[in-house]
């Protein structure tokens, strides 16, 4: 079946603010399930009388407008057919009534009411995968069956997941607002952890159901530019943006047409998205520049930033990219920092000094990827000439590696020790 | 002497009850409470809402860290309680963060099951 212009051009609008239409409501009904419910109605009520009637002037605000009287319909008939818990609906009632729907028309409120809702899926208060799957049905507008696919769950597990998500909002009482100043920051840190690990879930997989992955890293970006949006100049917002589109610009380069790893040396400049990289470029030196403290994401940005600059320049900028995982590791110290770090230290000062750097990371213990560990020692302990020692490590590495595309290329690389003549380098 | 009684029952089996069951423990409750108002031992006493409405809080180095669930340390034991009134729940943990114990044990703030 086609559908007709008109529902097209309904459902067209519906597309573009079905997220902004669920914030409003949520503000204006206090509710995150009632007002999913009268959004539904009012989409229900557009569809039947915008074909015949025509496209409001303010499609918005028509539908947010009738969505609020569905839901006090509700809300009166639920009152009186079992008023179970009068006070509570009564209070949802003064609530919707009071405010006047005229006041929502301007964008920025509209804006403020995404903030809010942003704020309040990322809550401290509500565990990381109820944070990102929240987030990615209320704000993405995502279904529920789609969130699940990305997470490898069920769609029964992810709708139960979505609806403890939202009772635990509304039992323990977690506000729909704005935080306070003190707390701004520090939320603002929460909403970007959960954006980040969407653009990781996406990223970080290089096998599976691709497209789905591809999908996340998109939602990402367009969550930090959507906070970007929102809440313009925060360094670590720019910073995030920045690593997210820097390191989204080298997707296609990245993996081969069979799924196999292209290390950053080998990749095609030509498969990297310029445009994307010059936009990331720009926001990095903003967030660098931008006064107070440094933002690890900025810094991380920073160093895709070098990379991706490596190419236009002839060279990549390796002392740099030292320097700055040196302020990495004051920031935001981790196993997986330091050992970045080496590699860095042995574009500079060559194989044995990162060498050491990486055996005493080892010896601290702690970390979690060892096959990368492995892997690492094993590139410098060839660089060094000491084959024997180096075909052992990329052993480790490979066995304990658990992505198939990482499996390849170690294996790949052991496989190169036959057909490599045993040259010191 | 005053003592606190904690309740503890399984909440799962609790879900399981049938109206009429639940019904019935309700108004033993209700009349356990009438008789020891009556008997001038009653101080106060509320129910909770259950544990997946709880947030846990604890303060490390002046750093509040929030975190979803009733999860209280093997070795922290119940060491008291404040009932508070706060407007939402970021008001009840920036309370909570500052309760002594929040600095070596943990404050679980568990919201009140209003009584209809």
């Amino acid at each position: 079946m086609i559908a007709s212009p008109a529902v097209v051009a309904v459902e067209d609008v519906f597309r573009r603010e079905a997220g902004r239409v669920l914030a409003t409501l949520i503000r204006l009904l206090g509710d995150f399930e009632l007002a999913e419910e009268a959004r539904q109605e009012a989409f229900a009520a557009a569809l039947e009388q915008w074909p015949s009637n025509g496209i409001p002037s303010n499609p918005r605000a028509w539908l947010v407008d009738v969505g609020r009287n569905k839901a006090i319909d509700q809300i009166r008939r639920q009152a009186l057919f079992r008023s179970k818990y009068p006070d509570l609906e009564f209070a949802a009632l003064d609530q919707a009534a009071a405010v006047s729907p005229d006041d929502q028309e301007d964008d920025a409120a509209f804006g403020d009411d995404r903030l809010r809702l942003i704020f309040t899926c990322c809550h401290p208060a509500l565990n990381i995968e109820a944070q990102v799957a929240l987030t990615l049905r209320a704000i993405c507008g995502l279904s529920v069956e789609a969130v699940a696919r990305a997470f490898l769950v069920g769609e029964d597990t992810m709708a139960q997941r979505l609806v403890r998500a939202k009772k635990k909002i509304r039992d323990a009482g977690i506000p729909y607002e704005t935080p306070p100043p003190q707390l701004l920051d520090e939320r603002i840190a929460g909403a970007l952890a959960a954006v980040y690990l969407v653009f990781t879930e996406g990223y970080a997989v290089t096998s599976g159901a691709a497209l789905i992955r591809e999908d996340l890293c998109s939602e990402a970006i367009r969550l930090g530019r959507l906070l970007d949006a929102l809440l313009p100049d925060r360094p670590a917002i720019q910073g995030l943006l920045a690593l997210m589109l820097l390191h989204d610009a080298r997707r296609k380069a990245r993996v081969t047409a069979v799924g196999d790893v292209v290390l950053l040396e080998d990749q095609d400049h030509s498969l990297w998205n310029w445009p994307q990289i010059d936009e990331g470029l720009i926001l990095v030196e903003r967030a660098l520049r931008a006064r107070g403290p440094v933002s690890p994401y900025a810094v991380q940005a920073a160093i895709a930033a070098l990379h991706a600059r490596a190419p236009r320049e002839g060279a990549t900028d390796w002392p740099q990219i030292v320097g700055l995982y040196q302020v990495l590791m004051r920031l935001q110290p981790s196993p997986v920092v330091e050992l970045n770090h080496a590699v860095a230290v042995s574009m500079t000062d060559g194989p044995a000094r990162a060498l050491d750097l990486v055996d005493s990371l080892a010896a601290r213990g702690g970390i979690d990827d060892y096959h990368l560990l492995a892997a690492v020692r094993a590139r410098l302990l060839q660089g060094l000439g000491r084959r024997d020692e180096a075909l052992a490590a990329y052993r480790a590495a490979l066995a304990a590696a658990k992505l198939e595309p990482e499996r390849r290329l170690l294996a790949r690389r052991i496989a190169e020790f036959d057909s490599l003549p045993q040259l010191p380098i | 002497m005053q003592y606190l009684l904690l309740i503890y029952a399984s909440e799962s089996e609790e879900t399981k009850m049938n109206e009429a069951a639940m019904a019935k423990v309700l108004s033993e409750y209700h009349e356990f409470t009438q008789g020891i108002v009556q008997g001038g031992q009653f101080k106060g006493a509320e129910r909770l809402r259950p544990v997946a409405s709880a947030s846990t809080v604890r303060v490390r180095n002046g750093k509040t860290v929030i975190t979803d669930g009733p999860f209280a340390e093997t070795r922290e034991q119940l060491g008291g309680y404040y009932l508070i009134e706060a407007k939402n729940l970021d008001e009840a943990t920036a309370i909570a963060a500052r309760v002594p114990s929040a600095r070596f044990g943990s404050v679980e703030v568990r919201p009140i099951w209003p009584i209809t």
